[in-house]
């Protein structure tokens, strides 16, 4: 009888493992000799969409990923496609974790005629892991609104694109805003303000501004951090019920935020002071804090709640043909507006190469053309039907970053509601010595050699 | 019929001492040392090497490392990812401060680094044993966790606390393709397995053997459980100080403190749990059980051309991973391992069993 289950297992086991490694063999090899060929056209541009559907953070996860695909959806319904080329997809989940993260990345990045066109990590930790492997891979890591802040530079980081902002620009737009209600930066002398931030990569990010503008400003900065997945702030909120901070700065993600809301709530600390970073700022993050929630600001950059041009076609093309991705969930909503955007900009810019490199399926280093040559004005943004979605963005070689403007919205009780005549632009002359500093650094410790954009331009 | 070993004297000691005393044994073993040196790299792809070898490799020496301590002499720690952090850390700043160290002269000072971190907090099992040492040990892993998310000078002042760093290098030869780093973990690997099955079947894993089995017996028959318990500690920490730095050096590339926390802890003691405790080649089992099935799981539906959400995929490879694993412990309670050597019982005797 033992014998029989050991045999049992053995072959179970071999098959397992020959299958495995067979189909992965399989899908490389699919990948590869194609990956050549690419010149003769397949006509099908491959998007690996890595999304998280399951764990603490797939309340904000799924609408994201809704709206990215389904924008995809759109463009092959009502387009037929970029300029004819069909694109093709494949949803991958990471859960949020850096390891799977990686491996989705792995999995992905062959596929395709062409192989993966950008890559869209939606997750810090993970965009610092693959960051390394892009150099390798020379595929483009799109990480718009989140990501390295040094990676704005070009020069050092070839293939990251923070299109529209990083987390030191929202955090010099932040200290601007409750700069200018108490009527100028300088009043913040003797302020308290307190980040609350994820202990992770994201949340650790804005810190090293919000210490450069304390040391210009004299305001005085409380660091509370809050480790993964963030249900349990006790501490952190007694400590701002102890300090009784002049502003919160809330820099969380998923569950976190709700949480956040909440105890601000039982702390009794007002809602009004409390301000979130752009992935801080969605319905998931409000709605379970119920009527506690009213009052609460976020920055908002992209991509508003609201419906527009673009969701109507959605609707047409995609949703009444029964093709919408995972239950409508979110649809308009902040996150999923935000995810649609993503996804436009990764077509645009896909477009946009093809300028240059012809309408066919493209590599990711030809792409990489198109993201360093964005230019999507207000013209384009209204034909594309993104009219009040997103402000207009253009890029370079050495500025991966375009444009970074954002606004701020509050939330009434039922919905997000944009704050009329708030725009705010990032002080670029105190972040571009910073980011020049860490980008130096990160480009000595992994002995990368910078790249010349102006001798690149003139190929 | 694979295993008859008649005719298979042994006329001398060494022949009595070797690792691999039947010669299909030998046999076997140089064939797939062979194999997984010379055939592996040219067939697999860089896929399988980067999402499935690669961790595989790394995570069976930390196995291995873990197994010396709770398998070998029977001190239960739940915090060994910390001893992989302090290898990382370790490493890093060795790197970043002594640029000139060769990267084995690395690696081995990070080793040395986690063995004497290992071996301080080896000094509670000294007093406390079984679910309240786990508990003491816990502390490391927190303990290590706040240190490199909290004291910048471990990150080299890294805004984000996130630390990267350059493909490593070896005498000129720049580890940087998948096949490079498969080849050179698996040589560390080997180097390691040996040094531990010479450790566990000598004195010293025999004073192991005999603290875990029953210490005062240990202690009359003369073993000092100060020196088995604390010299445990330190081996098995250098063996997982090493594999952190690997992690983070050949697999990861740059990483955040949250790269070595508890769940890292916690596969790392299922991986021998289920793999077999006490047995090196349990922790290879172990390692490939926890590392591989649940990415196979996953891509098994898509395999299968069996059409199903990304979110219903994950759920999915949880419950079936959990009811594995629930399978083999109630099936086998003594691992993966013990079910390899029945197998190999069998065959001996195969086809005529008595």
């Amino acid at each position: 009888m033992h014998k029989a289950k050991f045999v049992g297992l053995a072959v179970g086991l071999a098959t397992a493992v020959a299958f495995g490694t067979g189909s992965a063999l399989a899908q490389d090899k699919k990948g590869a000799p194609a990956k050549k060929a690419a010149a003769a056209g397949g006509g099908e541009q491959f998007f690996p969409v890595l999304s998280y559907r399951t764990g603490a953070y797939a309340p904000n996860g799924i609408p994201f990923a809704n709206g990215f695909v389904d924008y995809l959806k759109l463009v092959n319904a009502r387009d037929g496609g970029i300029n004819g080329v069909r694109i093709t997809f494949e949803e991958c989940e990471t859960g949020y974790a850096t390891d799977r993260g990686v491996e989705c990345y792995e999995r992905l990045k062959g596929k395709g005629p062409t192989g993966a066109t950008l890559f869209h990590p939606l997750s810090t930790g993970i965009t610092f892991a693959v960051t390394d492997k892009s150099f390798v891979d020379k595929i483009p890591i799109v990480t718009f609104g989140y990501g390295r802040a040094d990676s704005v530079d070009g020069t050092v980081f070839g293939w990251n694109f923070p299109l529209g902002g990083t987390y030191w620009d929202a955090a010099d737009m932040l200290v601007q805003h409750v700069g200018k209600i108490n009527g100028g930066v300088d009043k913040l002398k003797g302020k308290k303000i307190a980040l609350v931030y994820h202990d992770s990569p994201y949340g650790k990010e804005p810190i090293a501004l919000l210490e450069e503008r304390a040391r210009m400003h004299g305001y005085q900065l409380l660091l509370l951090p809050v480790t993964h997945p963030g249900v349990e702030q006790k501490a952190t909120w007694l400590q701002i019920r102890q300090q009784r901070p002049d502003y919160v700065f809330l820099w969380g993600w998923g569950v976190m935020n709700s949480t956040s809301i909440k105890e601000a709530v039982a702390t009794g600390y007002p809602r009004n002071q409390m301000y979130g970073v752009w992935w801080s700022g969605a319905e998931p993050d409000v709605t379970p804090a119920g009527d506690g929630a009213k009052g609460y600001n976020a920055l908002t950059f992209l991509a508003p709640a609201g419906q527009g041009q673009v969701h109507k076609d959605i609707i047409k093309y995609v949703h009444d043909k029964g093709d919408a991705t995972g239950k409508k969930e979110g649809f308009g909503e902040v996150l999923y507006n935000r995810g649609m955007v993503g996804a436009m900009m990764s077509v645009e810019s896909v477009r946009r190469a093809q300028v240059r490199h012809g309408r066919k399926p493209l590599t990711g280093e030809q792409v990489r053309w198109g993201l360093e040559n964005l230019a999507i004005d207000q013209a384009a943004i209204k034909r594309l039907g993104f009219e009040g979605f997103m402000s207009p963005i253009s890029t370079s070689c050495v500025d991966h970053r375009g444009d970074s403007v954002a606004g701020i919205h509050t939330w009434d009780g039922k919905q997000w509601v944009v704050q009329k005549d708030v725009k705010l632009v990032a002080d670029q002359a105190i972040i571009r010595p910073m980011i020049r500093a860490s980008a130096e650094k990160y480009a000595a410790e992994k002995k990368i050699v910078k790249r010349d954009c102006a001798k690149e331009s003139q190929q | 019929m694979f295993y008859r070993e008649n005719g298979q004297f042994k006329s001398s000691y060494a022949a009595d001492q070797q690792l691999l005393p039947i010669l299909q044994d030998r046999v076997f073993m140089f064939a797939l040392v062979a194999f997984a040196f010379i055939v592996v790299p040219l067939v697999v792809t860089d896929y399988v090497f980067l999402s499935l070898l690669i961790p595989f490799l790394i995570l069976a020496l930390a196995a291995i490392g873990l197994n010396l301590v709770v398998g070998y002499c029977g001190q239960i720690s739940i915090g060994h990812a910390a001893f992989m952090a302090v290898g990382a850390y370790a490493a890093y700043n060795l790197v970043l401060r002594v640029p000139q160290l060769n990267f084995l002269v690395v690696l081995v000072l990070a080793g040395l680094v986690a063995a004497a971190v290992g071996l301080v907090f080896g000094i509670p099992s000294l007093r406390i044993k079984g679910l309240y040492l786990a508990v003491a040990t816990l502390g490391a892993q927190f303990f290590m966790d706040w240190l490199f998310a909290r004291v910048k000078w471990f990150t080299n002042y890294a805004h984000s606390g996130s630390v990267q760093t350059a493909p490593v290098e070896l005498f000129g030869w720049s580890i940087n393709s998948p096949q490079e780093k498969y080849v050179f973990l698996l040589a560390v690997l080997i180097v390691f397995t040996v040094i531990a099955r010479n450790l566990v079947r000598g004195h010293i894993g025999r004073a192991w053997m005999a603290m875990r089995d029953m210490d005062v017996a240990a202690e009359v028959i003369g073993i000092r459980p100060v020196y088995a318990k604390l010299s445990a500690f330190a081996v098995s920490s250098f063996y997982v100080g090493v594999a952190g730095a690997l992690w983070g050096f050949v697999h990861l590339g740059s990483w955040e403190p949250a790269a070595f926390n508890l769940t890292l802890s916690l596969n790392l003691l299922f991986m021998i749990i289920i793999g077999g405790m006490g047995s090196i080649l349990g922790s290879f089992f172990g390692a490939a059980f926890i590392v591989v099935l649940p990415i196979l799981l996953n891509q098994l539906p898509q395999f299968l051309g069996i059409p199903m959400s990304t979110a219903m995929v994950s759920h999915l490879e949880f419950m079936i991973f959990g009811a594995l694993i629930v399978f083999f412990l109630i099936v086998e309670p003594h691992g993966l391992a013990r079910l390899w050597a029945i197998g190999k019982e069998k065959l001996r005797l195969w086809p005529f069993p008595h």
